[in-house]
């Protein structure tokens, strides 16, 4: 076995979710648009323009083939953070006036959704944060529930960003499309991962991002849904690109590297999902020898890319340093600038203990056997060496029940 | 999150890591924080007959500047009595290890965690005079 305190090599990536590397395929085919094909899409009078426009059609369609959708109904932007706040706020604002004021989103969504829905609550509107199940699933009678005679909107993510659970998409839409209720899903963690069919699907808009599925930062897409027609409000003002839901010069290299992207996705997706599930089994078999480990979120219906445990009466952030052979993410409030547990777990129930004690390995393309097992005995040996340190553990260990304990509150 | 060497050394190669026997009434426990909030110090010493700290010891449950903080005043409170010891500022703790602004909670812990431990072993003392 290799050192494993070894500094002198980067640390294995294994925080896919955060963000994921170019696909090398990607980058070379973004970079004649940046240096010879450099035209702005809109110009019509010339052929810089003409080979930009056709690269970013090209692009577009790429993108919905991905998602069986029409290439006229993908709009693109900055990035997942702008289509969700495109989608939530354009919707609701079209709509206001002739459904209501009141939107429902789930407690565990992206910042981007629960932020752009407060926005609009300092605006006037009224907001159900329905939380899910204890294991991260919407139920769908609570769901149901919670429409009001004016809920405009509903926003549910496709794939959790930190415990990878995939919501029954197709049933929540179907109980929006019967109350009339206008359904935006955030897709950014779903592309390549999950297969998307929006002619079949019962959703009117949807966000995309590219970095998550080996494309390039800074640049997303939003389907709007034609059939039925659905209306948003610009966010952004200008020269009405986008047939004037998003203006702004497009950014033809970063268009290209997304389409690109999603092309790849689309014909490699199945071989590589499956190799993914490999790697996530091996993984979670090697981890659960670990004792008191808890799997955050339901197995069942995930993503093979995520694995999100939590090793208890070991704190995220000691473990993090720990374990700087790889590159993982902790929901502990000690890595967050807000000094709050990840309220993704906190949302499932789960004790802020486990919150803080919880780590998120998202597994990718580029991801070998001999990375995870790699992993496996390092989180073994310094999950052993943290116990050591723990007044938690050697409390456990001696049978006394920590949550019966009067802990002083600082 | 960037680290100060001190940080660095104390989380790799903790001092004084382990229990003593907590029913030696030379012994003080002070046990400081909650789980909830990511961090808890517990800290043991063991003061002679002139009221000198002979031992130290600690367990941790927290982030690498937590760990640090105890570890260190394991280091520092040999020695000293445990006057001397309940004087030790979380302020200096911090500037030793050179803390970032977030992180000062962990030395106000480490503090905290002493004035426990002092007030423990003051306790067991006081107990055994008026028997």
């Amino acid at each position: 076995m290799a050192n494993m305190n070894q500094t002198d090599r980067p640390p294995i990536y294994l925080d896919y979710s955060a963000t994921t590397p170019v696909d090398i395929r990607v980058a070379e085919k973004m970079i004649p648009y940046l240096t010879e094909h450099y035209g702005n899409p809109a110009s019509r009078s010339h052929p810089y323009g003409w080979t930009a426009e056709k690269a970013v059609e090209n692009a577009r369609e790429e993108v919905a083939k991905l998602v069986n959708a029409d290439p006229r109904e993908i709009v693109w932007t900055s990035g997942a953070t702008e289509s969700n706040n495109l989608a939530i706020k354009g919707a609701a604002n079209f709509y206001a006036s002739t459904k209501g004021k009141h939107i429902i989103t789930i407690a565990t969504e992206h910042k981007a959704v629960i932020d752009a829905v407060r926005e609009l609550e300092r605006q006037g509107f009224t907001a159900t944060y329905l939380e899910p199940e204890p294991d991260g699933l919407v139920d769908l009678a609570k769901f149901k529930a919670a429409i009001q005679p004016d809920t405009v909107l509903a926003s549910v993510m496709l794939v959790n960003n930190e415990i990878g659970v995939i919501q029954d998409i197709e049933a929540i839409g179907n109980i929006c499309r019967e109350a009339g209720v206008i359904f935006h899903v955030d897709a950014a963690q779903a592309t390549g991962k999950v297969k998307i069919d929006l002619a079949n699907l019962p959703v009117d808009l949807m966000s995309f991002s590219a970095h998550k599925t080996y494309g390039p930062k800074g640049i997303g897409a939003l389907y709007v849904c034609r059939k039925p027609r659905i209306r948003i409000e610009a966010q952004m003002h200008g020269g009405g690109h986008e047939r004037g839901m998003r203006s702004g010069t497009l950014a033809t290299h970063q268009i290209v590297g997304m389409g690109e992207a999603f092309r790849i996705a689309h014909e490699e997706m199945a071989s590589e999902n499956e190799r993914i599930r490999m790697l996530r089994d091996r993984l979670l078999t090697g981890l659960q020898d670990i004792e008191e480990t808890y799997v955050n979120g339901d197995l069942a219906h995930r993503i093979p890319h995520n694995l999100n445990i939590s090793f208890n009466y070991v704190e995220g952030e000691s473990l993090i340093m720990a374990v700087k052979g790889i590159a993982v993410s902790s929901g502990s409030a000690c890595t967050s600038a807000s000094l709050e547990p990840s309220y993704v777990l906190r949302a499932l129930g789960r004790s802020d203990e486990l919150a803080h004690s919880s780590i998120r390995f998202s597994i990718g393309r580029f991801t070998t056997v001999a990375d995870v097992d790699y992993t496996v005995e390092l989180m073994k040996s310094k999950i052993e060496k943290l116990r050591e340190l723990s007044p938690l553990w050697e409390m456990f260990k001696d049978g006394i029940d920590i949550s019966k304990v009067q802990w002083a509150a600082h | 999150m960037a680290y100060s060497d001190k940080v660095l050394d104390h989380y790799e190669n903790p001092r004084n890591v382990g229990s003593l026997d907590k029913n030696d009434p030379n012994v003080g426990t002070g046990m400081v924080g909650a789980p909830a909030c990511g961090d808890v110090m517990k800290l043991m010493i063991k003061v002679n007959d002139n009221g000198i700290i002979e031992d130290a010891k600690f367990k941790t449950y927290g982030c690498g500047s937590a760990i640090a903080s105890s570890s260190l005043v394991t280091e520092w409170l040999k020695g000293k009595t445990v006057d001397e010891a309940y004087a030790i500022k979380n302020s200096a703790i911090a500037e030793e290890l050179a803390l970032p602004p977030v992180k000062i909670h962990c030395s106000v812990l480490a503090e905290d965690a002493i004035k426990a431990a002092v007030a423990d072993i003051k306790a067991k003392q006081s107990a055994r005079a008026t028997v």
